[in-house]
């Protein structure tokens, strides 16, 4: 039917060769690959400096860093992880990959704005780098006021550096909506589009709504450090509780940024390893929406200690709880999902099945911090350092893993090593909880956070928290080495090996260089499974 | 369907999309969306200066008494004149008058450049006032009334600087439209790209409108 014919060697990863091909590419898929690349690399160094922490804290007093040195690894952490690896993750690695695959598309609206956004991002994690040589940072990834103003330390370029990155995040974001209004294949309605692209879509609407808004904020932290114009500083009438409100108007839906593609990832994964047509299709993808709305409503639970009103404190916890419906409403549908399926544990669906668990304990720990009676308790210790890694690291990264290896015979072409790929999990599970549970019981008995030392009573879970650390460390190299050893050496995958009903699935793999032989037509949703 | 030909009608579809309308329609939401990005990346500074004007009018007031309304004005004219060129060019490349499209985006880069030269005046004219930004302002010159009139000048320099940036820009590429439209590239098929220079220009005068009563009228 095609006039030309198709060699089935030939594939995107092939057709054309050299470093240079690679860096010059317009190919969703080959930019997908790029970001996988830069962001495994960022999530090793932030993850080292995770590690450096849990090291310091080992013991009370001083072990191997300086106050000052621990104040620094801390902000790189949290940086690093959040603008240059979670932020990005999801969206630019996976969505780039499999949004055009999964609507039946030939590419994203625009594909050379795709590979800009890539030199974007690689230019805006070069400069925050750049401080590492530049003076150092020592604010937090907050940036908080006024103190962020008068550090001796390179926060202007820290600042830039977040400014660009953003940048590139609104970039993506855009692209990913007119993505999916305008590329679908024939018969692709929007109720036929698979959850993750649901997931995508909600995504970029609060990356192009809230990042502005960041990005303004940044902007004025460096002309306030440049020229001391006072509008956080209230020694000149400012008001630095009005940073916290520009800051966090970005950087709570920023979290949904972070937590809605996973929900996304999660959906597919059960859907295909259950081999079921997931429970409430509607529901699930308009509670993405749901979250995206409701998540521009909720930034003022991080003041609550703050000096915000009381009437501001009372509706802002209101509208936190809020976000619980939504997220209910999709973790109901998963479990309602996998009730009578035809289940089976191959690594993607054990780590959906850990995100389910460790999501639940990260969402209800967070109602208990939206209540203010409990929050004014809890504010600032380990309690919510505990319930944010739940979250970001349960949830965001639990998914990521999950998609990888859920997606890596179709990027590849290769099978990965399962019953390796489940020890990587075993261990990722197991040490997570062994680290981040005993900081719940922490911060309950008040152990206050982002100090580099605390009193002998908090010594023993301390040191059992340190030693999780160590278990998700293993289980994260031993990941990367299953990727690699895959990649390099895994066995050939059919074009369809989890028998899964989306539309990447239908190509083959890995996909040839415009993803479909012939265009798609969609006559049916996507998980008719029968 | 090729893709490299310059030629009118059918060219410039890239391999994903169905056809030009298709191409266009994908490109103007695009365009749309980015213009979404700076209305709210202006309106920060908007939230600022209504927070801190509601504080400090007095203080405010002042600062505006320092500007010249017959320079905004003026301004403002000059910028509205230039979105009008701008929109007939677009009306002249639907009609296939690409020379005259040629002589409006031009003239619309000249207004462009009026209106940076008017601000550069201001701009120098409040450097040798001392009229700057935060610990800048030179308190022995301006003899100002209230402590923090450094802060009027911070929302003045922030909000003016980034939508004078938006005119450099805009003037940049304006510009090379010019060029390619000089070069016979735009025609009734395809325009795209001078709509959506078109509709960032125009944003960018929107600001300026809200930005001129703001900062010379209040007070």
């Amino acid at each position: 039917m095609a006039s030309t014919t198709h060699n089935p060697d030939v594939n995107y990863l092939n057709e054309f060769k050299g470093i240079g091909s690679w860096f010059t590419s317009l190919d969703h898929k080959r930019i997908g690959l790029l970001y996988m690349v830069s962001i495994f690399f960022f999530f090793l160094l932030g993850g080292i400096f995770a590690l450096l922490i849990r090291l310091e804290l080992f013991s009370p007093g001083a072990q191997f860093l300086t106050p000052d040195q621990y104040n620094q690894v801390m902000t790189y952490h949290g940086a690093i992880m959040v603008f240059m690896v979670i932020v990005p993750g999801i969206p630019a690695i996976l969505g780039n990959f499999f949004l055009p695959l999964q609507i039946g598309a030939k590419d994203v609206a625009f594909p050379r704005l795709n590979l800009a956004s890539w030199y974007v991002f690689m230019t805006g994690a070069l400069i925050a780098m750049s401080t590492l040589f530049l003076g150092k940072v020592d604010t937090g990834w907050t940036f908080y006021t006024p103190y962020s103003i008068k550090t001796g330390t390179a926060a202007t370029i820290m600042v830039l550096a977040a400014f660009v990155m953003g940048m590139s995040s609104i970039l993506t974001g855009l692209n990913f909506i007119v993505t999916t209004h305008k590329l679908r294949a024939p018969g692709m309605t929007m109720h036929r589009i698979p959850l993750f692209c649901w997931a995508l879509y909600s995504t970029a609407i609060l990356q192009v709504l809230a990042t502005p808004v960041l990005a303004i904020t940044l902007l004025l932290i460096a002309v306030e450090r440049a020229t001391g114009v006072g509008i956080f500083d209230p020694a000149l009438g400012g008001d630095p509780v009005l940073f916290q409100h520009f800051f966090w108007f970005y950087s709570h839906p920023a979290v949904y940024i972070m937590i809605l593609p996973a929900m996304g990832v999660v959906s597919e994964v059960i859907a295909a390893f259950s081999r079921k047509t997931i429970f409430g299709y509607t529901a699930i993808a308009y509670s993405s929406l749901g979250i995206a709305a409701v998540s521009f409503f909720v930034w003022g639970h991080h003041m609550f200690v703050s000096g915000q009103s009381e009437i501001a404190g009372v509706v802002f916890s209101f509208l936190t709880m809020l976000v619980g419906v939504p997220t209910a409403i999709k973790m109901f549908n998963w479990l309602a999902t996998l009730y009578k399926g035809n289940i089976s544990f191959e690594s993607p669906m054990l780590f959906a099945l850990g995100f389910l668990f460790l999501f639940a304990i990260g969402g209800v720990t967070g109602i208990m911090l939206a209540v203010l009676a409990t929050d004014v308790h809890f504010h600032d210790t380990y309690f919510v350092v505990a319930h944010f890694h739940y979250v970001m690291v349960g949830g965001t990264l639990m998914a990521v893993m999950g998609g990888i290896y859920y997606w890596i015979p179709k990027m590849f072409g290769r099978m990965y090593n399962e019953s390796l790929a489940r020890l990587t999990f075993i261990f990722i599970f197991i040490g997570f909880n062994v680290t981040f549970f005993p900081q719940f019981v922490l911060g309950a008995m008040g152990m206050p956070r982002r100090y580099f030392d605390y009193i002998p009573a908090y010594e023993s879970l301390n040191k059992i928290s340190t030693m999780g650390s160590w278990l998700i460390g293993i289980g994260f190299f031993l990941s990367l080495y299953v990727i690699i050893s895959a990649i390099r050496s895994g066995a050939k995958a059919s074009a369809n090996p989890w028998g899964a009903k989306t539309l990447e699935w239908q190509t083959s793999s890995p996909p040839p260089h415009f993803n479909f032989e012939t265009e798609p037509v969609v006559t049916a949703g996507p998980y008719e499974y029968k | 369907m090729s893709t490299n030909s310059h030629s009118h009608g059918g060219g410039h579809v890239a391999h994903h999309f169905r056809d030009a309308e298709h191409q266009f329609d994908s490109g103007k939401q695009g365009i749309w969306l980015f213009m979404v990005t700076e209305i709210l990346m202006f309106g920060g500074l908007f939230v600022g200066y209504a927070i801190f004007h509601s504080l400090y009018p007095k203080m405010f007031a002042e600062g505006a008494s320092h500007l010249d309304w017959r320079m905004g004005s003026l301004n403002t004219l000059v910028l509205i004149v230039s979105s009008y060129t701008m929109a007939m060019s677009i009306h002249h490349l639907q009609k296939g008058e690409s020379n005259k499209a040629f002589t409006k985006l031009w003239i619309t880069v000249v207004c462009g450049a009026i209106f940076m030269v008017i601000k550069a005046f201001e701009y120098s004219s409040k450097f040798q006032h001392g009229l700057l930004p935060g610990h800048l302002l030179d308190v022995a010159k301006t003899h100002a009334e209230h402590a923090n009139l450094g802060m009027y000048y911070g929302f003045y320099f922030c909000m003016t600087g980034l939508h004078g940036l938006h005119v450099l820009i805009g003037m940049g590429l304006i510009i090379w439209l010019a060029i390619r439209t000089k070069r016979g590239e735009f025609g009734p098929d395809y325009f795209l790209p001078v709509e959506g220079v078109g509709i960032f220009w125009h944003i960018v005068d929107l600001i300026w409108i809200f930005l001129f009563p703001l900062l010379y009228l209040v007070g």
